[in-house]
């Protein structure tokens, strides 16, 4: 009997073998998917189910210790519930009844969008010199601009803790050498403060896309342009700016999103008016014990995010420009 | 091209001094003997230095990081290794999409990565949190790295090279050993040294899904708060960042040297 269910299992065991073997001939890049599976395992684990689990949870509720799983909206209306009493920031009216979280993901884009715009003005002019100027000790350039990406985030904004600030650096020192009298006030703990600390975190990541479609521009076209009678300024306008706007576009994406949701900076150089939405995530999450309310800030986050970098991508047309990128 | 200095270039090596002036400020300021960072400089101590030498917690968390960056450099390079070679040697239909999906670790905002997956492995699962989780969300960032060094290093070199192997009546996994491996040996060296950095120096993570065992940034951060410690905590940023540097130095110099001749890199 025993011996039967023995063969059994070793001829269900060579068949599904030889499936496999057959499969696998037949389609060869299963084989890839293998490989590749222990990388999906983790992103589809550590990746798609938290994501989807965070979407769901934002949908319940937290009674003190125990959470509520029926459905609701209530988190959402919490954020978006109207009200007769209107919240002025910045001149824009938010008639709602918890305005902080709508205000606080409205001046987190904005700070966003200053520190990406910055980013991509000062990062430009880097790459561009890497790229045209740089002939010599290439990899060395290339390697001081590697540096700061890799090495803590934490540590240089510990940095600019110390640069700014009442009693900082650059403050103090000024007072000292009697150039001031009073200590600079956009660098005390404000937004302009996490603003400059961002875009100083960022920017050595900025270069590097941007330096690598200017790279892949071929220099005969740059010629051509020379040849037919453009000026140096308007080569750059017709050819340069244009091919390497697959680049500058990444960049743009690349510091966009992240700092966002960042809330390590406003923490350490914000003070109380530069303050994120990340930070009231954290708070959510944290000391106030509402996750599913956190939840729900993160989804609505996450979502206007998307939706942004949708529209922008529309805007630039962004298709077509690699489109042209790889003819 | 114009030969000379030129603008471009002032403007290149100003650069340079905004992007390391503030950082070179913590280890000007930890050989200063005085409790607060101002000019003028008092003196030259080591004073900073002892101290922290001498800090049970800060050794304590210099253990766990090193326990998790390690574990975490092997889990990912190996990961990335295998996946890079599904995706640099067979044609995978799909592949754009999954790509981007791997990938997407690398933009999300770390603080929505953070509470999903606390909100998974304490809500869903309920698992404790230990430096087991923190490893694990170290992984999921460090993963796409590791990949991407890994795929230009083995798009780089002559596909040729393991068809003669296999022909030569090599099996597969010989083939890997003797010549996948070796060929691919500077990329794998350049991901392991990266995915160790990010994952000492990581911080949102390891500060949400860390139980009460401290990582080293969680302690640097929570020292933060206590202005009397600022000359230990300069000292520690210092450490940790020159050790990070020549880190990062010594792989850079390795993932480059393995495509720069073929190919333009960026990341």
């Amino acid at each position: 009997m025993s011996d039967l269910a023995d063969a059994d299992r070793g001829a269900d065991a060579r068949s599904v073998k030889t499936i496999r073997t057959r499969l696998i001939q037949r389609y060869p890049w299963l084989r890839g998917y293998l490989l590749m599976s222990p990388t999906l395992i983790v992103m589809l684990a550590m990746l798609v189910t938290p994501i989807v689990a965070l979407v769901v949870r934002s949908f319940w509720t937290q009674h003190v210790f125990e959470i509520d799983t029926t459905f609701t909206l209530r988190n959402y209306a919490q954020i978006f519930e109207l009200s007769d009493r209107i919240t002025y920031w910045f001149g824009i009216p938010f008639p709602l009844a918890n305005p902080v979280y709508l205000i606080l993901l409205v001046k987190s884009i904005a700070m966003s969008l200053v520190v990406t715009i910055v980013v991509v003005l000062v990062a430009y002019p880097m790459a561009y010199f890497m790229a045209f100027r740089v002939t010599r000790h290439k990899m060395l350039w290339l390697i001081l601009i590697t540096i700061p990406i890799w090495t803590s985030y934490l540590l240089r904004v510990f940095a600019w803790k110390i640069m700014l600030g009442f009693n900082g650096v650059i403050n103090s020192s000024l007072m000292n050498l009697g150039i001031i009298d009073a200590p600079l006030e956009f660098l005390l703990y404000n937004p302009t403060a996490v603003i400059i600390t961002l875009a100083h975190a960022w920017v050595a990541f900025a270069i590097l896309p941007i330096y690598v479609s200017l790279e892949k521009i071929d220099r005969s076209l740059l010629e051509a342009a020379t040849d037919l009678g453009d000026k140096p300024w308007e080569r750059f306008w017709h050819v340069t700016l244009p091919l390497s706007a697959p680049g500058t576009i990444a960049t743009t994406l690349l510091v966009f999103i992240p700092t966002v949701g960042d809330y390590v900076t406003p923490s350490l150089v914000g003070g109380s008016g530069g303050s994120m939405i990340g930070n009231s995530i954290q708070l959510l999450f944290g000391r106030r014990n509402d996750a599913p309310l956190g939840s729900a800030v993160s989804v609505v986050m996450m979502a206007t995010i998307t939706l942004i970098v949708c529209l922008f991508l529309w805007f630039v047309d962004y298709r077509k420009i690699r489109a042209r990128g790889t003819n | 091209m114009r030969k000379g200095p030129d603008l471009l270039t002032a403007y290149g090596i100003l650069f340079l001094v905004f992007l390391y002036a503030p950082v070179l400020l913590l280890p000007l300021f930890s050989f200063n003997d005085a409790t607060v960072a101002v000019f003028p400089l008092k003196g030259f101590t080591l004073k900073a230095y002892v101290q922290m030498i001498n800090n049970p917690q800060l050794l304590t968390a210099l253990k766990n990081s090193l326990v998790v960056a390690v574990s975490v450099s092997l889990v990912s390079t190996t990961f990335g290794l295998l996946a890079a070679m599904g995706v640099t040697r067979y044609k995978l239909p799909g592949q754009g999409p999954v790509m981007g999906g791997i990938m997407l670790p690398l933009v999300v905002p770390s603080i929505i990565l953070s509470v999903a997956l606390l909100v998974v492995l304490r809500q869903v699962f309920d698992i404790p949190l230990t430096l087991w989780t923190v490893g694990a969300g170290h992984v999921l960032i460090c993963v796409p790295f590791s990949m991407l060094v890994l795929m230009s290093r083995l798009e780089g070199f002559d596909r040729s090279l393991e068809e003669a192997s296999s022909d030569l009546g090599e099996s597969a996994w010989m083939t890997f050993w003797r010549v996948t491996f070796p060929l691919a040996m500077p990329g794998i060296v350049a991901s392991l040294l990266m995915s160790f950095t990010i994952s000492l120096d990581e911080y949102v993570m390891a500060f949400f899904l860390s139980g009460v065992d401290q990582t080293l940034p969680i302690f640097l951060y929570s020292q933060l708060r206590f202005p009397q410690r600022l000359p230990m905590t300069l000292a520690l940023g210092t450490t940790i960042l020159v050790i990070s540097t020549f880190i990062v130095v010594f792989s850079e110099i390795l993932r480059r040297r393995g495509v720069q001749s073929t190919k333009p890199t960026g990341l």
